[in-house]
């Protein structure tokens, strides 16, 4: 366990009297790929927001390569590489493909307190931007304007955007959420090519999917962690049979 | 892939030189000729409502920053042109009617108030920050009344126009409209090229998307917080123009109607485009102008006016022209 990129240790959250998040702790191997699941309500999503930093946490650590992220903001996370995508799909509909990227590369490019010279016009930035579009496929797509990709392709493009920000960890919140079957097959084959290169946390409803994909698998259900373990021990586990599966266990 | 790789585009369907260039251009030429037109009619009447025009428009260009390109409403953006004003008001009152004095102290304060109040309304967000705004705009207008040994209430009018290291240039109304024509030109530029740049692209970003622009790294509030500043100094820069033109500086520039005004010229002409700042600024004065010339109650027809413009003309007046067919895209 020495080489965790991401370490959660007893993090809690409460809405209100209700514990979102109770106590989790969880340590990501490096490169691996880690799914939660979990029923809905379960704290999945709020989870994703407290390691990105876009809710607070109430008690309890965040560790990256090590180094404590727990009052880091947003921003500053992403720049110490880690990155996330969102349930609902969130990207500039307004820029072109290209511009969407770009930004993210721009981020982490150089100042852009730079009030001069055309940004669109940056050869630098387009190119890693373009580099990024075709390894998610959309490279012929970089002219649209992004509010007119299909669905499939906006969350192709949302993971072009995570990956210009160069993450050591990836924080996916249900990338095939909404997607048809040929679009989630797209998106499969795409979180396969990244595995073993980031280190990927993926939440997903779509079981097939998880079980295909990740390397190990935690269970959270009512904000706690239940069980953590491959694929197969998952799907053996008797506790997760009952809490989640909703199997009657005799 | 290669050839993918190689092949980037710059923008969406770039249009083509006039398309995109031609109102500014026509508004740039018209500006440039209206003196030398001016001097067959009533010359300096008309000298001094067209000087007036770009000194709003530049006040409007520089809110359109804000409110355009980052959609932030704010309401009290008149503040500004009060800074400029009074930083020529209050040195004139001491004997120091010298540009090279005048300025810098216009801009600066102006510069400051912005980075004060935009560090703490900018902590809001929405309505919010139209009311925070509102009351920092405020706050100015009741400091101004305050200023007895400045004309409190009544403002003061000022003895000249800002001299040029010594020289009294400006005292002809045709140098100082080409002054105001030099300096909105120039805000004009400048604002462009800032829009365009990086730090513009991450404000247009934050406009459509805060969320996003913040998850791929951008702290965002430092980033608006520099262009309420900039927006700021440049507004103050008009108000430095608007001391001269009148020859009068008042706590009348800085009253909310004045800002909700501002934010009127932005829309009519057309949010986020800069030379649509100018268009209807320029619109809003010379209706004002032409329709007070037939009514007091000129305000009577032009609210219906505006309301008509926002109900069928979205995107302003410029939107209308696009529909139309003249001028260009954003």
């Amino acid at each position: 366990m020495s080489s965790a990129i991401l370490r959660l240790e007893h993090l809690c959250k409460n809405y209100g009297a209700l514990a979102v998040t109770e106590d989790v702790s969880l340590a990501l191997r490096e490169n691996e790929l880690h799914a939660i699941i979990g029923p809905n309500g379960a704290g999945k999503t709020t989870l994703i927001h407290q390691i990105s930093g876009l809710a607070p946490s109430d008690s309890g650590r965040i560790l990256l390569d090590g180094k404590e992220i727990t009052p880091l903001s947003m921003p500053e996370r992403v720049h110490r590489g880690l990155v996330r995508s969102f349930q609902i799909t969130s990207i500039l509909p307004g820029f072109s493909v290209l511009e969407n990227v770009a930004l993210a590369v721009q981020a982490h490019e150089g100042s852009s307190f730079r009030f001069f010279g055309r940004a669109a016009a940056e050869k630098k930035l387009n190119e890693q931007a373009m580099a990024a579009l075709a390894e998610v496929g959309l490279a012929d797509r970089a002219a649209r304007r992004a509010g007119l990709l299909s669905h499939g392709e906006k969350r192709q493009l949302e993971l072009a955007i995570a990956l210009a920000a160069k993450p050591k960890v990836l924080l996916l919140d249900e990338p095939l959420a909404g997607t048809g079957p040929e679009e989630s097959e797209v998106l499969v084959a795409l979180l396969r090519s990244l595995k073993g290169r980031i280190t990927i946390l993926l939440i997903e409803h779509d079981m097939d999917a998880v079980f295909s994909l990740a390397d190990r698998i935690s269970v959270l259900v009512y904000g706690q962690i239940i069980a953590t373990g491959s694929p197969a021990e998952i799907r053996e586990n008797r506790d997760v049979r009952v809490a989640y599966l909703g199997e009657e266990v005799v | 892939m290669e050839k993918a790789v190689t092949h980037i585009p710059e923008t969406v369907a770039p249009p083509a030189f006039i398309r995109r260039e031609g109102v500014p251009l026509i508004l740039f030429a018209l500006l440039l000729l209206a003196p030398f037109v001016a001097r067959f009619f009533a010359e300096s009447y008309l000298l001094a409502l067209f000087s007036r025009t770009m000194i709003f428009a530049i006040a409007a260009l520089s809110l359109d920053l804000i409110l355009g390109y980052g959609a932030l409403v704010s309401f009290g953006h008149a503040a500004f042109l009060g800074f400029g004003a009074y930083g020529v008001g209050i040195l004139a009152a001491h004997g120091v009617s010298e540009a090279s004095l005048q300025l810098p102290l216009a801009l600066a304060s102006s510069a400051l108030f912005a980075l004060v109040t935009g560090a703490l309304s900018l902590r809001t967000k929405g309505v919010y920050f139209i009311m925070i705004t509102l009351a920092f705009g405020q706050m100015a207008f009741f400091l101004a009344v305050s200023l007895a040994a400045y004309g409190g209430d009544d403002g003061m009018t000022l003895p000249s126009r800002s001299r040029l290291f010594g020289f009294d240039v400006l005292e002809d109304d045709r140098a100082l409209y080409f002054l105001i024509l030099l300096a909105l030109l120039g805000s004009y530029l400048v604002s462009r090229a800032i829009v365009m740049s990086r730090f513009g692209r991450v404000i247009r970003g934050a406009r459509e998307n805060p969320q996003r622009m913040a998850a791929i790294g951008f702290p965002l509030f430092r980033y608006q917080l520099t262009m309420y500043v900039i927006a700021g100094t440049m507004c103050g820069l008009a108000g430095f123009l608007l001391a001269n033109q009148t020859g009068f500086v008042s706590p009348a520039y800085m009253t909310w109607q004045r800002s909700g005004e501002l934010i009127v010229m932005v829309v009519l002409g057309g949010l986020g485009s800069l030379h649509g700042a100018i268009l209807g600024a320029a619109a809003f004065l010379l209706l004002e102008e032409w329709l007070s010339g037939f009514t007091e109650h000129w305000k009577m027809i032009f609210g219906p006016f505006l309301v008509l413009v926002v109900l069928f003309a979205r995107g302003g007046l410029l939107g209308a022209f696009r529909r139309l067919g003249i001028g260009g895209a954003r």
